[in-house]
């Protein structure tokens, strides 16, 4: 099945001409029909002009032009904005905006020869951990629909997993890629922050927020990030530097790579089902050659507070425009406060809500410096463990969650358990350090358990080397769920 | 009886002259007569997902206020969000400076009605965007955000100013430096330069800082004086009477000369700040300063200084001349076409300044003016050399302000060129005297005021145009003449 290909063999297929885009691409679609009704992966679907793009892939093709990506379908977050086509960020507050710009990673990779299939579900503004917060439908995990697929990339992450596409796109928060990825045992890297443009990212955290790559394989997730990344004079936070190429980083060799273990990510609340997966995936990479060892993340378990409170301040200040005044629907009341009131009452869920919240009191006066100030301080810790850590090794395993995906329902009610589901995730976010997620296993239920490799700032090579090295003796990726055969 | 002074501090808003927007590529237009919502893009839209990319010429703008202010140039500077509502506001936070602004801890020399000298400090002054404007219709408010994002400048004083007079003396001074500096217009009646004062009063002697008000609304510097006059007088009434002044926030009612309370500040406003996520530190390096201050162009005082030294004018005259850049930019027009330095001072800061006084024409617009530089040069010309005396010149200026016009041809056409041949006024003094026996007679016995009588007959007569010198001369000789007969 054309559905079943990653992304690097489709690409090798189309270039060989042994496959069209546009075959492809009806592929997807069809699958879509079929298995997207029980999944709810997308929220808009861009058929038409999926089929114009695959046409016109199909050309160059024909011309012998070589770009990157031409011919290869992708599921888009509904956070990225795209020209023409209604952007929402999963929130009923953007119900029926279409922005007039496309985001730069997006236009990078549609000039690229890229697919746009459509827009993925997330959670609203890209906040939580299972998609239940989008304003429009849950998300089913396609290993088990009772399950969440993770968040916010839900979407998309189940997009990949159920073969709908062979790549997607995310954003990465605090693990917003990286936890999906892990809960629907798909690949995925959240690049180091300011390798990717956020512009045309609705935005939740500024200084956190990250456009992540899901595929098949972590080779996968390389050619889509090699096309996104380096700099972009619209986004001043894009780093300067020149990126290296991925796919050329994939070596298959692993040998004599210092792989650290930090010690306080084995703690009391991990499922012994991911424990053992992890360790064993770590076992993997001592067998390959690399030099394991165990080391120290000693502000870890600050990451939670910290991550809690400088989210939640810039999304305070980031959701302060949807006010119905430019764009989006406006409460039809009488009066300016009593506009801005109803349309924002009505238009942000309650996660938003309580989230706003947070962060306009962290920020208030009187609060600002217990709050606000001492958790950019100890994110400096928490980017000096970091630091201190790649002095002695390339990259950093840990579990990418704590557990395998939940139930539906389970953790809505109970923000703090919702929030834990991200404790692995966080502190790589606000140390701004590139970190990719790899299947190693399954859990006695069936379910994906995910591997995370973090790396130094900018070096997703040697991430994405390591993750390529592991997939290339393990078949945990290859695994699809029973839901993938039924087109 | 208690004396009071007051304790005023200015904060000043100017929208810096660049090209485009403070943080995108949108033209900057003017606000007043742009066609509404033409001059915007998703940036300044505050569309989602858009950054801001910073215009470093916005920077480089500020850079020259700040060193012209005398400031010390941190070498960092972060942005800052301050977060409000308002539809006029469209991300709901405005980019601008916080913590660590663009120059700190500078000042400014006014010269005061006593002819003393006071310094000014400025406690800050930092880059921020503006918003847009709201037109409030009957039932409902339109937004316009053709100036959302435009850079502006706020320079903040102590409150080192006492008095109306001294509000007037530093605003004028301030904007006719950022006149020189070509970073704004100074035109406050289209708000692209914003004045704004806040004042308490408190009893002469005193150290103590009484409840303020703040005033908004002042579309001119005469505005700013009388409203600040107005409101020192309101709170030291409401004090003598025993009552407190309320803090508050107050619009100048520019028809009826009072201030009205716009609103009244139960608690400090919370604005939230926090750095700027979307716009990395940004560093100001001591190339990059020494860059701009060494291409910074002379300032008034240091042109009130040159005209001084090199022109030979008065201080009252030079101060004149350079307060306002228009006014020092016509002056040295008006030398450059030939003008002798005090002459043209002399009618610059006479004639013509009534003459725009009369007209209620700010200097500021004395470019506008019908009568050119090169006119008044040489207008100054023909006097020097004796073609026409002063007071032909006088009314020539007038004319010449009402219509325009090259006064040499002017002269010449008309035949206003003064007279001095001996001959021709002898002539028409004989005349006079021939035709007024009576005050001749009366003269010769004793009247002696009759001589102005008879000479103003004989100017008359001369139609202005005889040298009075040698009118009086031969007039004197011819009744001389006459009593010796
Ligand atoms: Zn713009």
């Amino acid at each position: 099945m054309l559905t079943d290909l990653t992304l690097t063999e489709a690409r090798d297929r189309l270039r060989a001409g042994a496959i069209t885009a546009l075959d492809l691409t009806r592929a997807c679609l069809d699958h879509i029909r079929a298995v997207d009704p029980q999944v709810r992966a997308f929220l808009l679907v861009t058929e038409e002009q999926a089929l114009e793009a695959a046409e016109a892939a199909d050309r160059r093709l024909a011309q012998g032009d070589d770009a990157p990506l031409l011919g290869i379908p992708l599921a888009i977050k509904d956070v990225l904005t795209t020209a023409g086509i209604p952007t929402t960020a999963g929130s009923r507050i953007l119900e029926g905006f279409v922005p007039p710009y496309t985001a730069t990673a997006l236009e990078r990779l549609f000039a690229a020869g890229a697919i746009m299939l459509g827009k993925t579900n997330t959670d609203e503004f890209a906040m939580g951990s299972s998609t239940e917060n989008s304003g429009y439908v849950v998300t089913r995990n396609p290993w088990d629909l009772e399950r969440v697929p993770g968040g916010s990339s839900g979407g998309s992450a189940a997009a990949v997993a159920a073969r709908m596409a062979p790549g997607a796109l995310g954003t990465d928060t605090g693990g917003s890629v990286r936890q999906p990825a892990a809960l629907c045992g798909v690949s995925a890297i959240k690049p180091s922050y300011g390798r990717v443009s956020r512009y045309g990212l609705i935005a939740f955290a500024s200084s956190l927020d990250q456009i992540g790559a899901f595929g098949r394989t972590l080779a996968d997730c390389a050619a889509l990030l090699g096309v996104m990344a380096g700099h972009d004079p619209k986004d001043s936070t894009s780093v300067p530097d020149e990126p290296p190429d991925y796919t050329q980083a994939l070596t298959g060799d692993v040998h004599g790579l210092r792989v650290g273990v930090p010690r306080e990510f084995f703690i009391d609340g991990i499922e012994p089902d991911v424990e053992r997966a992890v360790r064993a995936a770590i076992e993997q990479f001592a067998a390959l050659g690399a030099d394991v060892r165990e080391i120290s993340l000693p502000h870890t378990r600050y990451g939670i507070h910290v991550y809690y409170l400088i989210a939640p301040a810039e999304a305070s200040a980031n959701l302060a425009r949807f006010d119905g005044v430019r764009y989006g629907p406006r409460a039809q009341v009488k009066g300016m406060w009593p506009a801005y009131k109803v349309t924002r009452g009505q238009g942000f869920g309650p996660e938003v809500k309580r989230r706003i919240m947070l962060g306009t009191y962290a920020l208030s006066a009187g609060y600002y410096d217990a709050y606000y100030l001492k958790a950019q301080k100890v994110r400096t810790l928490i980017r000096q463990d970091f630091e201190q850590a790649f002095r002695e090794v390339d990259v950093i395993l840990t579990p990418a969650t704590p557990g395998t995906a939940f139930r539906i329902g389970e953790k809505i009610d109970d923000p703090l358990q919702m929030y834990l589901a991200d404790i692995f995730t966080l502190t790589p976010s606000l140390a701004g350090v590139p970190a990719a997620c790899v299947p190693c296993g399954f859990d006695a239920h069936g379910l994906p358990v995910g591997l995370q490799i973090i790396g130094p700032a900018f070096d997703e090579a040697t991430v994405l080397r390591a993750g390529d090295a592991y997939q290339r003796v393990t078949d945990w990726h290859t695994r699809k769920p029973q839901i993938a055969e039924s087109s | 009886m208690t004396v009071y002074e007051g304790v005023i501090g200015l904060e000043v808003h100017a929208e810096l002259m660049t090209a485009s927007k403070m943080f995108c590529g949108c033209p900057v237009v003017d606000s007043t007569s742009a066609e509404p919502n033409t001059a915007v893009c998703p940036v300044c839209l505050g569309m989602p997902g858009v950054l801001p990319v910073l215009n470093r010429r916005a920077v480089e703008l500020g850079l020259r206020v700040g060193l012209a202010l005398n400031c010390e140039i941190p070498p960092f500077n972060q942005f800052a969000r301050k977060s409000y509502f308002y539809p006029d506001l469209p991300k709901g936070y405005q980019i601008s400076q916080y913590a660590y602004p663009l120059a700190i801890n500078g000042w400014l020399e006014i010269d005061l009605p006593d002819g003393s000298v006071r310094r000014v400090r400025i406690r800050r002054v930092h880059l921020e965007e503006d918003t847009g404007k709201l037109t409030h219709a009957d039932g409902y408010s339109l937004v316009d955000l053709n100036r959302a994002g435009v850079p502006l400048l706020e320079i903040v004083t102590e409150a080192d100013l006492r008095s109306a007079e001294e509000a007037e003396a530093y605003a004028r001074k301030l904007r006719a430096i950022l006149q020189y500096l070509g970073v704004n217009s100074g035109d406050m009646s289209k708000g692209v330069l914003r004045i704004e004062p806040n004042i308490s009063v408190r009893p002469v002697g005193s150290d103590e800082l009484r409840t303020r008000t703040e005033v908004k609304n002042l579309n001119s510097i005469r505005s700013l004086a009388r409203a600040t006059a107005y409101e020192i007088e309101r709170q030291i009434a409401i004090y003598e009477s025993g009552g407190e002044v309320q803090q508050a926030t107050l619009g100048w009612d520019e028809a009826r000369q009072v201030t009205a309370v716009q609103r009244v500040k139960e608690s400090a406003d919370d604005y939230r700040y926090f750095p700027e996520p979307d716009l990395p530190v940004l560093e100001i390096s001591r190339e990059w300063v020494e860059q701009v201050r060494a291409g910074l162009p002379e300032l008034p005082d240091a042109k009130r200084e040159r005209f001084m030294r090199e022109l030979g004018l008065s201080r009252y005259d030079a101060s004149l001349l350079v307060a306002d850049r228009a006014v020092a930019d016509y002056y040295e027009a008006a030398l450059a076409a030939g003008g002798d330095p005090k002459q043209v001072a002399n009618y610059l800061t006479g004639e013509i300044f009534r003459q725009m006084n009369l007209e209620g024409r700010d200097r500021d617009d004395i470019g506008a003016i019908r009568l050119t530089p090169q006119a008044l040069a040489a207008l100054v010309r023909l006097v020097q050399d004796g073609v026409i005396h002063h007071g032909v010149a006088k009314k020539l200026l007038v004319r010449l302000y009402e219509e325009g016009g090259d006064p040499v041809a002017l002269v010449e056409a008309e035949g206003l060129a003064q007279v001095s041949d001996e001959g021709a006024i002898g002539a028409v003094i004989e005349q006079v005297l021939v035709d007024h026996p009576d005050e001749v007679t009366r003269y010769l016995a004793g009247e002696e005021k009759l001589l102005q009588f008879l000479m103003g007959a004989a100017m008359r007569a001369l139609r202005g145009q005889g040298d009075p010198a040698v009118v009086r001369r031969l007039l004197a000789e011819r009744l001389a003449a006459r009593r010796a007969e």
